[in-house]
């Protein structure tokens, strides 16, 4: 009894140990030192962070992982994603294990202060839906009393279903499950009417079924799930690095930049504010401690937002989620970045 | 040959603790408890002030507030405006309905496997050595996965059951409906219900007090009625008839009970989505109970079998020469003898099958693991306060059943006079 609680304490202890050194020291300089970027990811959603057919990692949320690395190294390959489920994924941050979180999290407010994360942003503008068989002859969410509905365990899903169900003085079982995939198996075993989670993940767990055209997703969307990287909290020099990695691809598809004009535009551009974020003029990258061409390096990694959404999420994808909310501020979405000067 | 000597007047030293064989053994116990607890607080110590650096200290004070999340089963009052400590509770008691169910049914599988092993016939004991050895050597956790996958698939959804010509339908006298999700049977239902009993967190359930009271009152009483049939018969020599008594102090009283309740069978029927009314036993219950009882009963059968055959030969040849019958030898005889191997290791499987339970969110059976540290932990991200209060509750449930186990192992184990 005595060793177990010593040998538990002993590895709790070692646990925090390493934390607590993560914390001290920067981690551009750690990720730096260590020559690859540790990115969180989903354990596998098609459109945002799934293996291909070959093992390498593809998505959309992939593609910021690989644009955060090509602003450090100037090479997007040096990431190791490390797939972290919906339950340990903050574990996984705060222990030190992965330097980035993408991994289809809400910003909240207990999340951003009590568990001591900093969401740098949001990437995907996302709201919590439902999907059903066609045959079961529903066409709204506010049909779905009595229903049984799968549920993956930790989200913030999780609470809004509980919330939603007494709001409208309805009742239902949830069917609790690990990762999505589980999450599928069940749905289409009929273990559950309906299977929620946010809007943009059930039209990527569809996309992934043999039979894609017998499954609806209802209309309903009933919470706001703004989905954005975390990072550790009390490390604003990293933070700023992402946050900032991230405004560039916004901010390269508002001036037009893609990955097919990003090297011409970089030597011939005559806009001010394109010369300074690729680093043809001034030096922004010196104020993150980065290289000067560190936004050109991002952007060259897998093209501007509105490229990396068209070719992992969007309309001509199999996932087929249209930009919406997800649009440029000029073009009626909320994608707004801060300006580079 | 007798030496009287003298006890050394000699006072004490302070190097006698090192140089004195009988102080240095206590010198070097105290030295290294010492250095065991020195070396524990400044692990604690690290952890909490690592945790203060992190900006967060060891804090219970989230068991307090609101849970936000439904449980599929629950078997006292429970919504999501409940607090996280009652979620707790609520997964206590599903780990206790397990556990109990779990150790009941493996008992007597464990039993009935362990005694069949010796069986003489060879086909009997072939196949129990065949059921023994595939449960004993595959992890639990894929048992439990493969029976939930089998109910999962095997089974059709409930809205198969509807429409005219359903493709599934009930099964004895459309009364029991297996799905994909549950198990719908028919359950009491009480039209002059007692209600509940409100005793601090728990309430209780007068219903059940009322019937569990009569069959234990009724359990009593029968056990009297043999015990002065058994005295007039030892003083007279003559056994009164007893089984019409007998039958009326088990039965009487219990159904006395259920008619006062108004108690009716409730059947399941299709509404909506699902089944509603009577009860539904959800698949990730049975799955787990079943995993659970196969698993652990392939142990306990290798307990019985090693009890069994720790009674000498002697013992059953003696009861064959009294001419006792087999089955009476085994009864009287051999097994009450065996019990005294068979209790202590016992114990350790039914530890097992209470701890294994926590495998339980594999299927999302909301056991304690589940619910406390599960999604509890995930809302609130305190993972080390819902550890250390998982570890102990496991902890004080284990060493409760390991103390009951222990009493009952004191009245049957051997007296030595």
């Amino acid at each position: 009894m005595k060793q177990s609680v010593f040998l538990g304490t002993l590895a709790a202890t070692t646990l925090l140990a390493g934390a607590a050194l993560a914390q001290g020291t920067s981690t551009l300089q750690t990720v730096k030192d260590r020559g690859e970027l540790n990115c969180g990811v989903n354990t596998g959603l098609v459109g945002f962070a799934a293996p291909d057919a070959s093992g390498n990692w593809q998505g959309f949320d992939v593609a910021l992982c690989k644009a955060v690395a090509g602003a450090i190294f100037g090479d997007a390959s040096k990431v190791v994603y490390i797939p972290t489920t919906s339950s340990d994924r903050f574990e996984q941050l705060t222990s030190g294990r992965i330097d980035l979180l993408i991994r289809n999290t809400t910003w909240t407010f207990s999340r951003d202060t009590d568990l001591k994360m900093d969401f740098v942003g949001v990437n995907y503008y996302d709201g919590q839906g439902f999907m059903v068989r066609n045959d079961l002859g529903v066409s709204s969410a506010k049909e779905l009393n009595g229903a049984t509905i799968c549920i993956q365990t930790g989200t913030t899903t999780e609470l809004n279903l509980a919330d939603y169900f007494k709001a409208n003085n309805m009742t239902y079982t949830a069917v609790p499950i690990e990762t999505n995939a589980e999450g599928e198996q069940q749905y289409l075993a009929g273990a559950c009417d309906a299977y929620t989670t946010d809007a943009s993940g059930l039209a990527a767990t569809r996309a992934a079924f043999a039979d894609p055209e017998n499954h609806v997703i209802l209309p309903e969307i009933i919470s706001k799930e703004p989905l954005g990287p975390a990072v550790r909290h009390g490390d604003s020099e990293w933070g700023d690095v992402v946050r900032w990695t991230m405004n560039a691809l916004v901010a390269a598809e508002e001036f037009g930049i893609t990955s097919a004009n990003i090297d011409e535009l970089a030597t011939s551009s005559q806009n001010p504010e394109v010369q300074r974020l690729l680093g043809t003029s001034d030096n922004l990258g010196a104020m993150i401690g980065l290289e000067a061409n560190w936004a050109l390096n991002a952007i060259k990694a897998g093209g501007n937002y509105g490229e990396i959404f068209a070719a992992t999420i969007g309309e001509s994808t199999p996932i087929g989620l249209a930009r919406g909310l997800n649009a440029q501020w000029t073009q009626g979405g909320l994608l707004y970045t801060p300006p580079f000067r | 040959m007798a030496v009287v000597t003298e006890e050394p007047k000699a006072g004490f030293r302070l190097g006698m603790l090192i140089y004195d064989t009988r102080y240095r053994s206590i010198t070097i116990q105290i030295v290294v408890l010492m250095l065991v607890m020195l070396g524990a607080a400044w692990l604690i110590d690290n952890l909490l002030s690592n945790l203060a650096a992190l900006g967060r200290g060891i804090d219970f004070g989230f068991l307090w507030n609101r849970a936000g999340y439904d449980i599929n089963q629950t078997l006292v009052e429970y919504t999501n405006d409940s607090t996280h400590a009652r979620a707790t509770l609520v997964g206590l008691l599903n780990t206790l309905l397990i556990a109990f169910l779990g150790c009941i049914a493996a008992t007597v599988v464990g039993v009935i496997a362990g005694v069949l092993r010796l069986s003489n016939n060879w086909v009997i004991a072939r196949l129990m050595t065949v059921y023994v050895e595939i449960f004993r050597n595959i992890p639990l956790l894929l048992w439990i996965l493969m029976i939930y996958t089998i109910f999962t698939e095997a089974f059709p959804a409930p809205n198969a059951f509807r429409g005219e010509t359903p493709a599934a339908s009930m099964v004895m006298f459309d009364t029991v409906a297996f799905t994909n999700r549950y198990t719908a049977i028919p359950w009491l239902m009480f039209d002059r219900s007692l209600g509940w009993l409100p005793l601090g967190p728990l309430w209780l359930n007068l219903d059940l007090t009322a019937i569990v009271a009569a069959l234990v009152g009724g359990f009593l009483l029968n056990r009297y009625i043999l015990r002065r049939a058994t005295r007039i018969q030892e003083a007279t020599g003559l056994r009164p008839t007893t089984w019409w008594q007998c039958m009326l102090a088990l039965f009487g009283p219990i159904i006395l009970v259920l008619l006062a309740l108004g108690t009716h069978l409730d059947s399941p029927s299709l509404q909506g989505f699902n089944f509603t009314g009577g009860l539904q036993v959800s698949n990730s219950l049975v799955a787990l109970w079943l995993a659970l009882t196969l698993y652990t009963a392939a142990f306990i059968a290798e307990i019985v079998r090693a009890g069994i055959n720790a009674i000498s030969r002697g013992q059953s040849e003696a009861a064959f020469a009294l001419g006792l019958r087999p089955g009476r030898t085994m009864n009287l005889i051999i097994l009450p003898q065996a019990l005294r191997v068979i209790i202590p290791p016992l114990i350790s499987q039914y530890l097992n099958l209470t701890k294994n339970s926590s495998l339980a969110i594999a299927v999302g059976y909301m056991d304690l693991r589940g619910t406390l540290g599960g999604i509890t932990l995930n809302q609130t991200g305190r993972g080390l306060e819902a550890m250390m209060l998982l570890m102990l509750i496991y902890l004080i449930v284990s060493l409760l059943i390991s103390s009951a186990m222990n009493v009952y192992n004191n009245r049957v184990k051997l007296k030595e006079r």
